[in-house]
């Protein structure tokens, strides 16, 4: 007997949970004691009179019973003679896509519901394509509380042809529409009455009992991403993981990706005895004949049909946060067992999941499915999500707060990663900076707006000017008006205007500069993007920790006045974040030290080496003399 | 039901319990002694053979367990050869909690909530596996195989992870824990076919025997020792009963039964017309009580 998932989808009162409290009750899976609480509970929370509300059986939670709603993925479970089933009923309201997702992703199918009073809604048409999306073919139309519409046929088939012309560019396989009544159990289980005698098509539990499960990845190629390396002693060494694709014998020939290593299956252990044969959905330990280097995250593969490997991708992403993608963001990656670091680096265009349009965008919102160029941080095995989904599916994971925040399938590969090879250059960045006679070096300045680092930033490349360094000021006045100057000030251009800064300085210091500098940065997870370029003496963090309200009464230019009147939105501390570092390799508490004695600081971290060890803090000296004039000199206006 | 079904749910299982040896820091393997914790050990066996299993296992004593269970536990700890961690709460030692002496809700609430938190933040296990099931109850049918757990082990239903193919999250903050529940697809009677496929040994409470009871609230209470008082006029009486779960045991009921084999017993799971936690005293405290505790922290 096979298992069959799926998933109960569509608008909210459509009666997905009513529908599937009557598969259970009807296939006799709800116990007395179960019924008897349903009665307690219909009385009390019901939204059926005096009858039973089935919807109670499935909304375990006391939110959903109080408000009468679905918010998370229930799994229930039911047996019939023919199948065994696990019904995912996911949550009809859009704010909950995320959980309609999670039941959606392992589905083998959908039975998308539709009130026959309401027809086919934006609901139906935004779950059709996160169902479409999801890779799931065999979609059941279920158009209920017929009952309310007198059993009309020409209701049924109106809704039937607006269904069918909304689905035709949607990848489903079979799309079969059902009328039905949840409420009075007919076209559920049994046959319908009279009354619906001009259906001729199966109830809905015949067309799951009838609908096909994923048996085509047992005949692909061999395929199995590792999980575990099992090496309990020195005289074994397997390879566990579950089986992708295809099947495996002892002495077949495989080849493992990105690695490129062959070698044959000497072994294949499961417990008890060794086994002749493994198979897709099998979760096993593969013994290789030859001692190769094999990690999890590696996948082993049929060496005829060895896995392709990639760092850049085109991909569908659904955006499962209340903060939206940023481009240039780095996150955390989860590609079947592969943990990389990833970044959008473009989004092409974002879905509108009603009429299908592609809309231009610069961020993905929650709920939101768009089209992305990604990339990861190091080359991973892979399939394009409609030849695997175990190899093509991937989330992404905010490195701060470490919640799942985006779900991704990936389309194809973006061969321009593998093309581009990096050239074997003669002249190093050791070369460069040999004949400049220093180190190079990137002094990262971040702070408020007023805190002093451009007077900072001066007064160090002057020093290091006369010490005979070359060196190179990035701030927002050489960079806002060219480079950057199609970027604003939201955080999407905020983020984006740091990758680039980052980038432009990585260049600088592999051209053996000592690169200073000087942006407000005020989001940690850039400054670990720019961190995360260079080698980790090559960066030094410099926090210019200057009190808000000092910065606001020196305020050179009457920026903050601004943003107080709301004239100048986005500014940092006002509304907007700023994220101190928490271990920059310089804290400069500028309250009472001079600029000159700031320098200092900075340039024994630069040049000897046991003080940039630990965090150099400046201490408390003079008065405030020196800041205000110097600010006023060297000001560079509304910087990021 | 035939094996091929089991294969899957088998590998299913399988896959989470690796996927988190593979990225846990300090997992620990709850276990109750029951026939959930017997079925997730045997596949705890299998994802790692021919290798031992990783991490401990860790019984909660409540103190008011089956004597039987206590032996089979020990038992079972030496046959397979695991490393068993058990933990009692300091604090219901020394009041004497007890669910006769301070009732059913309060005795869970110290002996195997407290005493779980309490057990898991001494050792800093980070993640910890539960052989809870989706069928069991509402508020499991809604939880995450990876449930991620905030610091002071708060469950919060409205803000459980995504949790998209089989690409469990297993990544946290320090303080915060996460609990995986690798049976989530397996009903009951799965696990008592599994039992009987694989062979393996459970706790005899579970099979049918002449045991002493007393009626109370309608329900058969075995008279395991001199811990239950007895009410005035009450005397106890052999009757054919078993367990259809397994928890402390005055909050346990029995049922009446004749299955003393695995294959009654399968027989008898697949007929009955009542649900397996019909037995549990706890359950019935109040609406959502199985949430709210969960909220709490219990599994």
């Amino acid at each position: 007997m096979d298992t069959l998932r799926f998933i109960t989808c569509g608008s909210v009162d459509d009666g997905k949970s009513t529908l599937i409290g009557r598969l259970l009750y009807e296939t006799k899976l709800i116990y007395e004691d179960q019924l008897e609480a349903l009665e307690a509970d219909s009385k009390k929370f019901g939204t059926q009179g005096e009858g039973l509300d089935f919807a109670l059986l499935v909304d375990g939670l006391q939110a959903e019973r109080e408000q009468g709603i679905t918010i998370d993925v229930a799994y229930r479970f039911f047996t019939t003679p023919k199948r065994r089933f696990i019904v995912a009923d996911t949550p009809g309201h859009e704010q909950y896509t995320r959980n309609m997702a999670t039941g959606a992703s392992t589905a083998h199918a959908a039975v998308l519901l539709i009130d026959a009073r309401k027809g086919v809604l934006t609901q139906t048409r935004r779950h059709s394509r996160i169902v479409a999306l999801m890779g799931i073919r065999h979609v059941a139309l279920a158009i209920n509380k017929m009952d309310l519409v007198g059993w009309s046929q020409q209701v049924f088939d109106e809704i039937e042809l607006t269904y069918r012309r909304f689905a035709q560019d949607l990848d489903f396989e079979t799309t079969t529409a059902i009328p039905l009544s949840a409420l009075e159990g007919q076209n559920v289980v049994d046959p319908a009455h009279t009354e619906m005698a001009w259906y001729q098509g199966p109830t809905l539990l015949q067309w799951l009992e009838s609908a096909p499960t994923e048996e085509e990845t047992l005949v692909q190629p061999f395929v199995m991403p590792v999980q575990w390396v099992n090496r309990p002693n020195h005289a074994f060494r397997g390879f566990s993981g579950r089986i992708a694709a295809g099947s495996v014998k002892p002495g077949d020939a495989v080849r493992v990706s990105p690695t490129g290593v062959s070698s044959r299956i000497k072994e294949i252990v499961v417990w008890g005895s060794p086994q002749d044969k493994a198979v897709a959905g099998q979760s096993v330990t593969l013994v290789l004949e030859d001692d190769v280097d094999v990690s999890r995250g590696d996948v082993i593969a049929d060496a005829s049909h060895p896995v392709e490997s990639a760092d850049q991708f085109e991909a569908a992403l659904l955006w499962m946060s209340e903060h939206a993608l940023l481009p240039g963001r780095p996150y955390a990656a989860f590609i079947h067992t592969k943990t990389t670091g990833s970044t959008v680096m473009h989004i092409k265009y974002r879905l509108d999941v009603n009429t299908g349009a592609h809309l231009a965008a610069k961020t993905i919102a929650l709920n939101e499915i768009a089209t992305v160029n990604v990339s990861f941080d190091r080359p991973v095995a892979f399939a394009p999500y409609r030849d695997n989904k175990r190899l093509g599916a991937f989330i992404l994971i905010d490195k701060l707060t470490n919640e799942t925040v985006g779900a991704g399938i990936i389309h194809f590969a973006l061969w321009r990663s593998a093309n581009v090879h990096w050239q074997a250059l003669e002249v190093t960045k050791t070369a460069r900076a040999a004949i400049k006679h220093q180190e190079p070096r990137c002094v990262w300045l971040t702070g408020l707006s007023g805190s002093g680092k451009s007077t900072i930033a001066n007064l160090l490349e002057k020093r290091l000017h006369v010490d005979g360094r070359h060196t190179y000021i990035l701030d927002g006045d050489n960079v806002r008006h060219g480079l950057n100057r199609d970027l604003g000030f939201t955080e999407a251009d905020r983020v984006e205007n740091i990758r680039r800064v980052a980038e432009v300085s990585k260049l600088l210091v592999d051209a053996g500069l000592i690169v200073i500098i000087a942006f407000i940065s005020p989001f940690r997870a850039e400054r670990q993007l720019a961190r995360s370029l260079f080698e980790s003496s090559e960066f030094i963090e410099v926090f210019v920790d200057t009190p808000l309200e000092e910065c606001e009464r020196r305020d050179v230019k009457g920026l903050y006045a601004r943003a107080r009147r709301g004239e100048l939105k986005n500014f940092t501390a006002i509304d907007s974040d700023y994220e101190p570092p928490e271990s920059p390799e310089v804290h400069l508490k500028t309250m009472g030290v001079t600029p000159e004695a700031c320098v200092g600081q900075i340039f024994k971290a630069l040049f000897f080496k046991d003080s940039s060890s630990e965090a150099v803090t400046v201490h408390q000296r003079d008065g405030r003399e020196g800041w205000d004039t110097r600010i006023a000199d060297f000001y560079n206006g509304h910087e990021v | 039901m035939n094996s091929i079904t089991h294969s899957e749910l088998e590998a299913e299982s399988i896959e989470i319990i690796r996927e988190v040896a593979a990225t846990a820091v300090s997992p620990v393997m709850l276990y109750s002694i029951g026939k959930d914790s017997s079925v997730m050990l045997r596949l705890a066996q299998k994802a790692f053979y021919p290798g031992r299993i990783p991490f401990p296992l860790m019984h909660i004593d409540t103190g008011w367990k089956f004597k039987e269970m206590i032996a089979f536990r020990n038992r079972t700890a030496r046959e397979v050869g695991f490393d068993l961690v058990t933990y009692t709460n300091p604090r219901g030692i020394a009041e004497g909690v007890g669910p006769i002496t301070h009732g059913s809700a309060y005795h869970t609430d110290v002996m195997k909530t407290e005493a779980l938190k309490q057990a898991l933040d001494l050792h800093g296990f980070d993640v910890a596996f539960g052989g809870a099931r989706r069928d069991e109850e509402k508020s499991r049918a809604k939880e995450r195989i990876f449930s991620f757990r905030a610091p002071g082990h708060r469950w919060d239903p409205k803000a459980q992870r995504p949790e998209l193919w089989n690409l469990y999250n297993p990544r946290i903050n320090s303080g915060e824990t996460i609990r995986v529940f690798p049976l989530s697809n397996w009903t009951e009677a799965d696990i008592w076919t599994y039992i009987r496929q694989e062979d393996i040994p459970v706790v005899p409470l579970y099979f049918a025997a002449q045991r002493p009871v007393v009626k109370r609230f309608g329900k058969w209470i075995m008279v395991d020792d001199e811990r239950l008082p007895l009410e005035p006029g009450e005397k106890p009486q052999m009757r054919m009963i078993r367990f259809r779960t397994l928890g402390c045991y005055p909050l346990t009921a029995g049922i009446e039964s004749n299955a003393t084999t695995l294959d009654h017993i399968v027989a008898e799971t697949l007929e009955t017309t009542t649900s397996e936690r019909q037995g549990r005293i706890i359950d019935h405290d109040g609406m959502g009580s199985m949430e709210r505790k969960k909220q709490e922290g219990y599994f």
